[in-house]
């Protein structure tokens, strides 16, 4: 950590609309875990403005920021930051139980929410007894149960295998059909790639290309 | 609600660390309640004896009487004015006679306070009763500190020098009637009781009063025609300064045990701050505001010392069970240190010092576990989520 300042993002205008399944893409350093922290209001950019579903992050206070993540946007991180002390069941209910949602419709969004990632039968586990893949998968229940209306991925296939990498794609390809939700990754990995509908590249913090892949480019 | 329940779940997924705390705590706890209860048993069974064994419900003294002054008490004495007269004859007041004496066991010369009572009294628990002896012997009763220290028994006789109203020594053998056992030290060292009557004879000083105890019956609770009313609180000033002092000792004691206790809490707060960044910064993600995550790591720690509580329960209650019921054992020297104290101290739990022992215990856990936690709410949540220490 050093005592000097470093743009990470620079003259970036991007325009998300709701139901899109995106990817930053680029090289380590080039900004997109930035982008997507200040996407889901964890940071503040310096200058400009962004807005995320109509409100301007830099203007919204501790509390408000924090309902909005609550309410509206879910995480998927590439170290699943599942609660360790927490069964599965309980960690995809936690993002409920801040909602103050009453218990049985909480129980039956959570349930619901297991079978979508196919968990169901691992809710009583705890993630230290899940292998990378079960965990991620739980990761993105926790992020879909509150049916939000951005999910943002960073790098959510960096620690897994081919196959449980494709695995959690296409289940996250399937919610953004089946809920209209919006996705966006961080990512540099290829197979990621493979199911974006548009990627973005991203290079010194700035974007180089922005374009929607097409069927047949897939 | 749901902070409470999360942070309960967090430490008691936490495993080793929180049982490493709990006991410690759990340890102090039921430490600083037997304690409490030790003093609260020794201050009530202290106040109860020295009343029924030597103050009474209160006493009137004569203007001249100063209970640390013998070189006065030649003069300490007057008649009682009627109002206490009739005080005395109804039984609520019983007048004593004191006068200074030298006795001569086995030919050793020990400095004694003679004092005459009515052998008829019923308001001091001295078995004044053992001095109605079908004797023409000047008979006495005295306590066993000052049988001991003069190597006296019961029926054994022993020379008694006084001096009368006019200054006059005489001396004469009396008659150990009885020795008994108080735990008043102050009815017992350097003592001997005799009849009222007896004793107004032997000095000359008929009628004449240094004080008088009073009891619950008596209804007069101010100074009366020039006797000065003293009441409990003047006269167990002393006791009630000794306790006070203990209590200070207490206060000692417990800071460096919970000192100790609660350095346990504050090096797990810390190590779970440094330890748990990317826990913070996923709470904060799911909605969390950094101050709510600060009340969870601040009620965790509070949890060790409710837990704490818990557990003492469990295996506090019947440790005090059995405690309160076999009690402290004293040594044998505290009956040479004029305290008033019993062989065996029993302990008495009150709830209000058990609640205060929970305030302290939980009042204070709850700050030493917010002190690391204000951390929390300065951090860079990006930071945290990648586990980085900032």
């Amino acid at each position: 950590m050093g005592t000097g300042t470093f743009t990470a993002l620079k003259e970036i205008n991007l325009n998300i609309e709701a139901g899109e399944f995106i990817g930053l893409v680029g090289p380590s350093g080039s900004g997109k875990t930035t982008l997507l922290n200040i996407m889901g209001s964890l940071d503040t950019p310096t200058q400009g403005e962004a807005k995320v579903l109509g409100r301007s992050v830099a203007t919204l206070s501790t509390k408000e920021s924090a309902a909005l993540r609550n309410q509206s946007i879910g995480f998927i991180f590439q170290n699943y930051n599942l609660l360790p002390v927490y069964t599965v069941y309980e960690n995809v209910e936690f993002a409920l139980l801040l909602r103050n949602m009453p218990l049985e419709a909480r129980r039956k969004a959570t349930l619901e929410a297991l079978e979508w990632v196919g968990l169901t039968d691992k809710k009583q586990s705890r993630p230290a007894q899940l292998s990378g893949g079960e965990c991620q998968r739980v990761a993105i229940a926790r992020a879909m149960v509150k049916r939000p209306e951005v999910v943002l991925a960073d790098e959510p296939s960096a620690n897994l295998d081919a196959e449980n990498s494709h695995h959690i794609l296409q289940m996250m390809s399937a919610l953004n059909r089946e809920l209209r939700t919006t996705f966006v990754f961080a990512t540099h990995d290829e197979k990621v790639m493979q199911y974006l509908h548009r990627i973005i590249k991203l290079q010194d913090g700035q974007i180089i290309s922005d374009h929607v892949v097409t069927q047949n480019s897939l | 609600m749901l902070l409470l329940k999360t942070a309960f779940k967090n430490i008691l997924g936490a495993g080793k660390r929180t049982w490493l705390n709990v006991t410690v705590l759990s340890f102090t706890f039921v430490l600083m309640v037997a304690y409490n209860g030790t003093i609260d048993g020794w201050k009530l069974d202290a106040r109860r004896e020295t009343r029924l064994w030597e103050t009474g419900a209160g006493q009137f003294w004569h203007p001249d009487y100063d209970r640390f002054d013998v070189f006065t008490l030649q003069d300490a004495h007057g008649l009682v004015p009627p109002t206490l007269q009739n005080c005395i004859q109804n039984g609520s007041l019983t007048p004593i006679l004191v006068t200074q004496g030298v006795i001569y066991p086995q030919g050793r010369m020990q400095n004694v306070l003679i004092k005459g009572i009515d052998p008829e009294q019923d308001i001091v628990q001295i078995p004044t009763w053992e001095l109605r002896q079908n004797t023409d012997e000047i008979t006495a009763i005295t306590g066993s500190r000052t049988a001991q220290s003069a190597r006296l028994q019961r029926g054994d006789r022993v020379m008694l020098r006084w001096r009368d109203k006019n200054g006059a020594f005489d001396a004469k053998e009396i008659l150990i009637a009885h020795v008994f056992e108080t735990k008043v030290p102050t009815v017992d060292i350097g003592q001997i009781w005799m009849d009222l009557t007896q004793l107004r004879q032997m000095t000359n000083m008929p009628l004449e009063t240094t004080y008088l105890i009073a009891s619950d019956r008596c209804p007069i609770y101010s100074d009366t025609d020039g006797w000065i009313h003293k009441d409990l609180k003047f006269l167990m000033a002393d006791l009630d300064s000794m306790i006070r002092g203990n209590r200070v000792e207490t206060i000692i004691i417990f800071s460096i045990l919970l000192a100790i206790a609660l350095l346990a809490v504050f090096d797990t707060q810390t190590l779970s701050i440094f330890r748990r960044q990317r826990e913070i910064g996923t709470y904060v993600a799911l909605g969390m505001t950094p101050r709510r995550v600060t009340h969870l790591f601040t009620l965790e720690g509070t949890c060790f010392s409710l837990l704490s509580i818990l557990v003492s329960l469990v295996w506090g209650t019947p440790a005090m069970a059995l405690y309160a019921q076999i009690g402290y054992k004293m040594p044998k020297m505290v009956d040479d240190m004029g305290v008033v104290m019993g062989r065996v101290l029993y302990p008495v739990f009150q709830p209000s010092s058990i609640f205060t022992s929970i305030v302290i215990v939980v009042g204070l856990s709850a700050l030493i576990s917010y002190l690391p936690t204000r951390k929390i709410a300065k951090q860079n949540v990006v930071e945290a989520l990648k586990g980085k220490i900032v």
